[in-house]
């Protein structure tokens, strides 16, 4: 089974050379640290930079640089700054070639919760709904599971949705699956040492099993 | 040069009254034109309706409005960072549009420009498209949204100068430049006030068209919210 970090590592495989990257708030944000030697990556961040950096070093902190998570980060050459327009233009007009982000449900047909459960906890969309409207490559980043056991992967959302049949892709503690439209989730990858059968027993949705399913693997890091 | 120089916030907010719409620039309380916001406090307006990103925390920014009740309805994209906010919304005691970030900035962007409304792909087939109209282009739904219009929008700038040029800083520049233009007047504050002459048009942001009063800010205490920090 993969903790948070493991979940990142994982996810950090999917990107390619020459990516512009939005990552959501929470496991996403991890996936920064873990990106593969020898490829160029630039993370954008919807409030308004491309060329994010890592965090600053005490007493480098600047209250005017922030990420879409408000936290303090820094810029590296070559990055730029934009109005909020600029930026959704970036994102809906595709020009973002991979978005990462976090979720409360996802359903077998690729529609995705992560933003309200009613009565309880209203924070906002923020720009969720738009990446999900328009992203042309979206992999979410969650446990398998909530926190009362209950699968996160479902037959139909039953939280408000944050989009309809867009999710491409699913990294979870347990398992890479892929959303195959009108039949369910694919399963593409086990987590290492976890079973096909505690991935079905995990998974409310329709589990598609093709053949051997094989072990994520994690190159060493050099 | 037409100059849009005022003395103060006190004087840039001059017929703000009860149940006006204003917008407010910022991301969080990251380019919140905070000396702007205490004047308001000041002046005890309520029944506003405030169209801003995020709404304060509980004690700095739009918090401080929201303290006081003098908040009516408030359109935003992001409200996690505020408890007295949920609060208030879940008792009803305020009203809240939540409309998704990008559609709000454009729809802001839009009201500046003269276009009345545009389709966009964000929010299709959830509860933000109820009683919208709905159409496909290229195969693919989306829903009509429309632009937002100000009283008064009030913004905040890095560098200004008597003309109302703006230019903003890093992430601080967020919304406030699309607010800017939607403003049936627009009020600037910026850090550093400057005579005409002194910015490189190539570099302004904010052509001072748009803006209509300009001030330079008393003092600004640029909190942070989220203090992250690189250990080696």
């Amino acid at each position: 089974m993969l903790d948070k970090i493991g979940i990142a590592k994982r996810i950090a495989q999917e990107l390619k050379d020459g990516f512009y990257v939005n990552l959501g708030i929470g496991i996403p944000t991890l996936v920064a640290n873990y990106v593969p030697k020898g490829i160029s990556i630039e993370f954008q961040s919807e409030n308004g930079i491309l060329g994010m950096g890592p965090f600053p070093f005490e007493g480098m902190e600047d209250p005017d640089l922030i990420n879409a998570g408000k936290q303090t980060i820094t810029a590296l050459d070559g990055a730029v700054y934009f109005d909020s327009a600029t930026s959704f233009a970036m994102i809906r007009g595709q020009h973002v070639q991979l978005t990462v982000l976090g979720a409360m449900e996802v359903s077998e047909n690729g529609d995705i919760a992560n933003w309200k459960i009613p009565g309880k906890m209203v924070k906002g969309m923020g720009g969720a709904m738009d990446l999900v409207a328009s992203a042309e490559n979206i992999i979410v980043a969650m446990m398998h599971t909530n926190k009362k056991g209950h699968s996160k992967l479902l037959k139909n959302c039953s939280l408000p949705l944050t989009g309809v049949a867009c999710v491409k892709k699913i990294v979870t503690n347990l398992a890479v699956m892929e959303v195959i439209p009108d039949e369910g989730f694919k399963l593409i990858e086990r987590a290492p040492g976890v079973t096909v059968q505690e991935i079905q027993a995990a998974t409310e949705g329709c589990l598609l099993i093709d053949g051997e399913v094989p072990e994520m693997q994690f190159a060493p890091r050099v | 040069m037409i100059d849009k120089v005022v003395s103060s916030a006190h004087h840039a907010l001059s017929g703000i009254k009860d149940g006006m719409t204003l917008m407010l620039g910022g991301f969080g309380i990251c380019g919140i034109p905070e000396n702007s916001i205490a004047e308001l406090v000041k002046m005890k307006t309520n029944g506003l309706t405030c169209i801003s990103n995020n709404a304060g925390v509980d004690d700095f920014g739009l918090g401080l409005l929201l303290k006081g009740k003098q908040i009516k309805k408030m359109i935003s994209s992001y409200v996690g960072e505020n408890e007295e906010f949920e609060r208030q919304m879940l008792s009803g005691e305020l009203e809240v549009d939540l409309i998704p970030q990008g559609s709000l900035a454009e729809r802001c962007r839009a009201g500046g420009a003269g276009i009345p409304a545009f389709f966009t792909p964000a929010g299709f087939g959830t509860e933000v498209a109820e009683g919208k109209e709905a159409r496909l282009f290229n195969g693919k739904p989306h829903i009509l949204e429309h632009a937002l219009h100000a009283d008064f929008a009030i913004v905040k700038a890095w560098k200004g100068d008597a003309a109302g040029n703006l230019i903003y800083k890093a992430t601080a520049k967020n919304f406030n430049p699309m607010m800017a233009m939607a403003g049936k007047i627009t009020v600037a504050e910026v850090e550093e006030l400057l005579p005409v002459g002194a910015l490189d048009p190539n570099e302004i942001h904010t052509p001072g068209i748009f803006v209509q009063r300009i001030f330079q800010g008393e003092k600004y205490e640029k909190r942070i919210e989220q203090r992250t920090l690189r250990k080696t």
